[in-house]
C-alpha cells in the first residue's frame, strides 16, 4: 500500500500529464469520424459570436469582389431565365405543364461563412445559420461557382460544414457530358485541385473535361458544378483523375445551403430496402 | 507587470493573437506561425505544475475550439509543457533551487535560442503529424514543421525583443 501511495508521489505530475493528454488524444480522434458527435467545435456560442465580430470587420476588404461575383451570378441567371421564356412563347408549353415538374425539390437559403480554412489536411467552415433557421446536419452548400462541403453539425445559430478538402470527404460526382460518376475526394495538397476516384474503365475522358455532382445521394442536387479535368494519370489499372476546382476555396463569403425536401421519404425509403 | 494579471494577459492575449491574426496569414499559401507557444517559454518556473499543466492544456484546447481541429493543439503545447523542466535542466544546468530566480533574459543567448528552438521544433512536429493523423504525406508534415518552425522563431525573437524594451 505504502508503495502504492509512494509511486502516486512521485509519478503525480506524470500521472495529471498522461490524463490531459488522453483527453486531448480523445478529441482528435473523435473529430477524425464523421458520425460521431463532435465537442471541439467553433459552432458554439462564443467562438461563433466572436468569428462573427471578426467578419464584419474583414468583410469590408471584400466587397469589391463580391460585388462581381453577384454580378455574373445575376447574368448567368437571367440568361437561364431568358432561355425558358423562350420556351414559354413556342409552341413546347403543352409539354411543360406538367404538375410534378412544378412541385419544388430544393430549397435554397443563403448563409455566411464567417471561418474558412483551406491549408489543413482536414478543413473546416463555419457558417452562421443553424437549427434555429433551419440548417441540420448533412445539407450541400454551394456558390454560385460550385460546390464547397456538407454541413456536420448545427449548434442553434451555427453550423460547421465540412469542407471537400477534407480528407474525410466524399462526393458523388459525374462527367458533364456522360452519365459515368464516380467519387470526389482530396488528398490534401493542393487546396485548387481534388481528385475523382472510382469511375468505371469505359468512360471517354478528355482533359478539360466538367465535372458537375451526381446527385446519387440526398445530400447535393444533380448538376452542380465541381471543376474541370486537370490531368488524368493511369497507374496499374487505375485512373487517378485531378480536377481543377471552378471555385477559389481560399476566397468564400456568402454560400447557399440546400434542402432536400424529400430527403426524409428517400432515406425511410432506402432503409427499408435493407431490411 | 503586475504578477497576478500576468499569466491571465499573457493567455488571453496569446489565443486572440493566435486564433484572429497568426491563422490567417498563410504565408505562401499554406505556411502560418505558431506562436502561442511562447505561453510555455514564457510561464514562470515553479515547483508546483498542475496549473502550468492544465493552463497549457487549456489554452491549447481554446485554439482548437477556434479552428475545429480536435484536441491537436492541446496535445502538442502540453506535450512541451510537460518536457520543458526537463530541457531547462540540460540547457541551462539549473536545479529545483534556481526555479524562483530563473529569468531567460539573464541567460545567454546562445542558450536561449537553443532552448527556444528545441521546443518550437518538438510542439510544431507534434501538430502537423497529429493534423495529418496518417501516415501517408509524411514529407508534407515535416517540410510544414521546417517552414513554420521558422515563422515562429523570427516573430518570437523579435517579439521577445519588443516586449523586454518597454519592462526595463
Amino acid at each position: 500500500m505504502q508503495q502504492i501511495i509512494y509511486f502516486f508521489q512521485k509519478y503525480k505530475y506524470f500521472l495529471f500529464f498522461l490524463l490531459l493528454q488522453s483527453i486531448a488524444l480523445f478529441f482528435t480522434i473523435n473529430n477524425n469520424s464523421f458520425h460521431k458527435s463532435k465537442f471541439i467545435s467553433s459552432t458554439n456560442t462564443i467562438t461563433g459570436g466572436l468569428y462573427e465580430k471578426f467578419s464584419q470587420f474583414s468583410d469590408y476588404f471584400n466587397l469589391k469582389t463580391l460585388n462581381e461575383e453577384l454580378i455574373s451570378e445575376n447574368e448567368q441567371l437571367k440568361n437561364l431565365l431568358e432561355k425558358y421564356n423562350s420556351i414559354g412563347d413556342s409552341t413546347v408549353t403543352l409539354s411543360l405543364i406538367d404538375t410534378s415538374k412544378y412541385n419544388q425539390k430544393y430549397i435554397y437559403s443563403k448563409a455566411k461563412i464567417i471561418k474558412n480554412d483551406y491549408h489543413r489536411p482536414n478543413n473546416y467552415l463555419t457558417i452562421d445559420r443553424g437549427t434555429a433557421q433551419g440548417v441540420e446536419k448533412e445539407m450541400a452548400v454551394i456558390n454560385s461557382k460550385g460546390i464547397i462541403g456538407i454541413t456536420e453539425k448545427s449548434s442553434s445559430n451555427y453550423t460547421r460544414v465540412q469542407s471537400i478538402l477534407n480528407n474525410n470527404s466524399k462526393i458523388n460526382a459525374r462527367l458533364k457530358n456522360d452519365t459515368h460518376f464516380g467519387s470526389l475526394e482530396w488528398d490534401g495538397k493542393d487546396y485548387n485541385t481534388v481528385q475523382l476516384h472510382d469511375i468505371p474503365r469505359q468512360a471517354a475522358l478528355k482533359i478539360g473535361d466538367t465535372i458537375i455532382t451526381g446527385g446519387k445521394s440526398t445530400i447535393f442536387p444533380e448538376g452542380i458544378l465541381i471543376g474541370r479535368i486537370k490531368k488524368i494519370d493511369i497507374k496499374n489499372n487505375n485512373r487517378s483523375i485531378d480536377i481543377q476546382l471552378f471555385n477559389d476555396m481560399s476566397s468564400l463569403g456568402y454560400v447557399y445551403v440546400i434542402t432536400l425536401l424529400d430527403k426524409k421519404e428517400i432515406n425511410t425509403l432506402n432503409n427499408s430496402t435493407d431490411e | 507587470m503586475n504578477k497576478v494579471l500576468y499569466i491571465p494577459f499573457l493567455f488571453l492575449s496569446l489565443l486572440f493573437l493566435q486564433v484572429f491574426i497568426l491563422n490567417n496569414i498563410l504565408f505562401l499559401g499554406s505556411i502560418n506561425p505558431y506562436l502561442y507557444v511562447a505561453f510555455v517559454i514564457f510561464y514562470p518556473l515553479k515547483k508546483e505544475r498542475y496549473l502550468f499543466l492544465f493552463l497549457s492544456f487549456l489554452l491549447g484546447l481554446s485554439i482548437d475550439f477556434f479552428s475545429d481541429s480536435g484536441g491537436i493543439n492541446a496535445f502538442a503545447l502540453l506535450f512541451v509543457a510537460y518536457i520543458r523542466l526537463f530541457f531547462i535542466r540540460v540547457i541551462f544546468k539549473k536545479t529545483e533551487q534556481d526555479y524562483l530566480l530563473f529569468n531567460l533574459h539573464q541567460e545567454s543567448f546562445g542558450k536561449v535560442f537553443n532552448y527556444v528552438i528545441i521546443l518550437i521544433v518538438i510542439h510544431h512536429f507534434i501538430l502537423f503529424s497529429l493534423a495529418n493523423f496518417s501516415t501517408q504525406n509524411f514529407s508534407s508534415v515535416l517540410l510544414n514543421t521546417l517552414y513554420s518552425s521558422i515563422f515562429t522563431l523570427i516573430l518570437f525573437f523579435l517579439g521577445s525583443y519588443i516586449f523586454r524594451r518597454k519592462e526595463k
